[in-house]
């Protein structure tokens, strides 16, 4: 497989009656936008903002954060089997639209979601508060279940970032980048000295709020599968999750994996980037063992010299995350293990639930569970009210100026597993 | 918690589903469980069988607790 | 601006009073700086100046740890110093040790901030390393010029009272306490680089060492079953409706004490979750699924138990330190004590 991504990048962001992409500026027709997410009618009302670096703005909850994008080439759309038909993806050319997003808000269970701050001391942890976010604001209508709601919100924000990617499928982009995927054969004919390096994601599977979808399918509901790195570019992962916001991924998180990213950029050099595996978090004990030992037989069937693991979220998964480093391990393979740490608030306690000596190489995305002040911002979108509930936060977290007291923890982002951030602990 | 406790003085049966992390943590006596969300139960069962399968658990977790051990033991069923 | 005002401590080698023959040297207080202290006084930039100097033989503190302490401790005191310096030690065994001893010494009898340095293999950074600021430096003196810029910063940061980085930033050895920081790489560059030393067979540093766990001896079975009291502890967050004591849903400050007593069955509605870390569908329909009353309860009228505690304990176990949930079963151990407990169902999410 061999896609091409054309890069457009976005300066700001612009409501128009007129939508188009003028000089960087992207201009957007509210109106048409919230009649297509209102189309659903398990929503009552939606309505967008925009917040851009640097503006005194925090959003919260956040439900997903999600990257236009525009398949003008090659088979199927963006995210089949979630908001297009359930084709092979991967190949082909796909236009990107760079430094923006758009972010979903709404109460899902009423409790839990993350949180954005455009700038202040919480920026840092913010990775999305260095892009033009286009925000959608949604609410339910009356009756509708939490799991309707969330699979509502959640195909909202992907038909959002494809009507608003529509708009550069006839332009020409800035500049472009490949990616090839060959097959095993080809692959190592091709490089026979490199090291054969693989890449193997575990998706959060833990239940509502704590999903993701692969082509439509439930996570939960894998085995663990060969995917093309190329094919989640294409939207081919897309999350459905958001608790404990700070080591979740989002979509945005899926289309530019750092890891995919960084692999290709060693692949051909230091390594031969031969494919990657992804597997599953799920609550059984014998879903864990099944998944870890099949996850292993992957790598061992690829014939691999070293992999990179990266966990999603904490807790549980940390037995998956050490199950699926010390069977690979035990197939002869090297392991790289990414994962963050939940140390307390003084950094004291263990921070992994699980552990064993064969993962001895760990790359952390820091302490969660550090403490954080942050004053307030000039404007909320959203509602200030759920930090006193979402994960991280504590009741009083919300000071009557608008400051905020909670563990990094809320910050959707802050310590992700993917290594999308330079945050570490020591 | 298991280990605290145990140490006050308490037999301590863990009903858990990821029995791995108990004993890397360090529990003594292990009572494997459903599922995470539902240790003791089963909600696509019908309330009877549901409430026998968690009969079935804490009676395992009461065998243990009944049961001297000298080193960290999973009770399996 | 007044200068910080910092006290060092050398010993007789580095105060030039003389080699192992000089080691009973007892300690002695002059002003000013001393030998490095020179050099370190360079690093302050005017923001700190070196008032006095306390030389003490290597062999005497070491025999004598006790009342040389106590001795330095007062030399140092009358001088009111902001921050107390030992060393750099290197790998010099007993300067490491008396360098790490004193400054725990001043620190806990005067309350500043203190630091020292020496090399990994030092026995002082076993022994003290966990307690004070050690600055990693090279096995000997000719290190010293590239140690006394990074114990100089440290001290200064120590002075201001700013927050102090992580070890790898700063140059200290870990106190086993972990800190966030930001690294010059995203963490999925680290991985890649760290997984192509693995491969090659290259030294490579973990961010994480994995820990070792301690153990408890397993306590002797209860006897009989027909007359125990059994006792129910959850981490899966179960409380009533409403969650009154507000446990967080991550990272519980707290638990809950909750009266089961005439209750046959936590039914829906009643109670309910209150962990934000698994789909709480199945425990907010029925929370026995989580704390099982309803079936305990039956045991209790059939006679198999004695009886169940009229009390559960619950909390959330999402993201909570160790050393929380330590505290939280410490003082839930306690009431069931009082409670005349005999064995405990823990039950996990």
């Amino acid at each position: 497989m061999k896609l091409v991504l054309g890069y457009f990048s976005i300066e700001d962001i612009q409501f128009a009656e007129e939508p188009r992409l003028e000089d960087g500026v992207l201009f957007v027709d509210e109106a048409a936008l919230s009649a297509e997410v209102l189309a659903d009618e398990r929503l009552r009302a939606a309505h967008f903002e925009i917040a851009r670096p640097g503006e005194s703005v925090r959003i919260i909850p956040v439900k997903d954060v999600i990257q236009p994008r525009v398949k003008v080439e090659g088979g199927g759309e963006m995210f089949p089997g979630m908001a297009s038909n359930v084709d092979v993806v991967g190949s082909g050319t796909t236009y990107v639209l760079e430094g923006m997003s758009v972010v979903t808000v709404g109460p899902i269970v009423g409790f839990q979601e993350g949180v954005i701050d455009m700038s202040g001391p919480g920026e840092v942890y913010s990775p999305f508060s260095q892009l033009n976010n286009l925000v959608l604001v949604v609410e339910p209508a009356e009756g509708v279940t939490p799991q309707e709601y969330e699979q509502a919100v959640r195909l909202a924000g992907l038909k959002t970032a494809m009507n608003v990617a529509e708009l550069v499928r006839e332009l020409t982009p800035e500049r472009i980048e490949e990616f090839e995927h060959l097959n095993i054969v080809e692959s190592s004919r091709k490089y026979p000295d490199l090291p054969r390096v693989a890449y193997v994601q575990m998706l959060q599977s833990q239940g509502l709020l704590h999903d993701t979808y692969v082509y439509g399918v439930d996570a939960k509901r894998i085995l663990p599968t060969l995917i093309s790195p190329t094919e989640t570019m294409d939207g081919a992962i897309v999350s459905g999750n958001c608790v404990s916001a700070c080591d979740k991924n989002t979509t945005y998180h899926h289309l530019n994996n750092p890891v995919i990213a960084d692999l290709y950029k060693a692949h051909g050099e230091t390594l031969n980037f031969v494919g990657m595996v992804i597997t599953n978090e799920n609550v059984y004990l014998a879903d864990k063992i099944r998944s870890s030992n099949h996850t292993a037989e992957l790598c061992s069937y690829l014939g691999l010299d070293g992999v990179i693991i990266s966990q999603e979220g904490f807790g549980n998964p940390d037995t998956d995350l050490i199950m699926n480093c010390t069977k690979i391990e035990d197939k002869g393979i090297k392991t790289v293990i990414i994962t963050d740490e939940y140390a307390g608030r003084d950094g004291k306690s263990q921070s992994l639930a699980d552990a064993s000596p064969k993962a001895n190489a760990v790359v952390t995305g820091g302490n969660a569970n550090m403490l954080v002040e942050i004053p307030p911002l000039d404007k909320v979108i959203g509602s200030s009210g759920y930090i006193n509930v979402i994960a991280g936060g504590s009741a009083g977290s919300l000071k009557a100026d608008g400051a905020i007291e909670a563990e990094i923890q809320v910050y959707t982002g802050a310590t992700n597993e993917l290594g999308f951030n330079k945050m570490s602990a020591r | 918690m298991a280990k605290e406790i145990e140490r006050a003085g308490f037999p301590v049966a863990h009903i858990c589903t990821v029995t791995p992390i108990s004993k890397t943590v360090g529990a003594n006596r292990i009572i494997p469980a459903i599922a995470i969300p539902h240790p003791l139960g089963d909600p696509s069962l019908d309330p009877a069988n549901d409430k026998k399968l968690r009969r079935e658990i804490v009676e395992n977790a009461l065998h243990a607790l009944t049961t001297d051990v000298t080193e960290q033991t999973i009770f399996e069923e | 601006m007044e200068k910080f005002k910092v006290v060092h401590y050398i010993n007789q080698f580095f105060g030039q009073i003389g080699g192992e023959e000089m080691a009973t040297h007892p300690p002695e207080k002059r002003s000013g700086p001393v030998g490095p202290g020179l050099g370190l006084t360079a690093q302050f930039k005017g923001e700190a100046e070196i008032v006095a100097t306390i030389i003490c033989g290597d062999g005497y503190y070491n025999e004598n740890m006790d009342s040389a302490a106590a001795a330095i401790v007062e030399m140092v005191r009358e001088e009111q110093p902001d921050v107390f310096v030992a060393g750099p030690a290197f790998n010099a065994g007993r300067y490491g040790v008396a360098c790490g001893a004193i400054c725990k010494a001043v620190k806990d009898a005067l309350q500043i901030p203190v630091l020292t340095g020496m090399y990994e293999e030092n026995p002082g950074v076993d022994m003290y390393g966990k307690e004070i600021y050690i600055v990693s430096t090279r096995d000997s003196a000719a290190g010293m010029r590239s140690a006394l810029p990074v114990i100089g910063k440290l001290l200064l940061k120590l002075a201001r009272g700013e927050r102090i980085g992580a070890s790898v930033e700063e140059g200290y050895f870990s106190q086993g306490i972990r800190v966030n920081f930001f690294e010059e790489k995203r963490g999925s560059t680290r991985a890649v680089e760290m997984l192509v030393k693995k491969l090659a067979d290259e030294p490579f540093v973990t961010e994480y060492p994995m820990p070792s766990f301690d153990r408890v001896d397993p306590m002797p079975a209860i006897k009989d079953l027909s007359t125990a009291n059994i006792a129910i502890v959850t981490s899966g967050g179960i409380v009533p409706h409403g969650n009154p004591d507000r446990i967080e849903s991550s990272s519980a400050s707290k638990y809950g004490e909750y009266s089961i007593e005439g209750v046959a069955d936590l039914v829906v509605g009643e109670w309910e979750t209150a962990h934000g870390g698994y789909d709480p569908t199945a425990a907010n329909h029925d929370a026995d699924c989580v704390v099982p009353v309803d079936v305990l309860r039956d045991m209790e009228q059939e006679g198999i138990i004695g009886k169940l505690n009229p009390y559960f304990y619950s909390t959330v176990g999402n993201g909570t330190a160790v050393a929380s949930s330590k505290q939280f079963a410490a003082e839930m151990a306690q009431k069931l004590i009082e409670q005349n407990v005999s064995a405990v169902i823990l039950t996990s999410t």
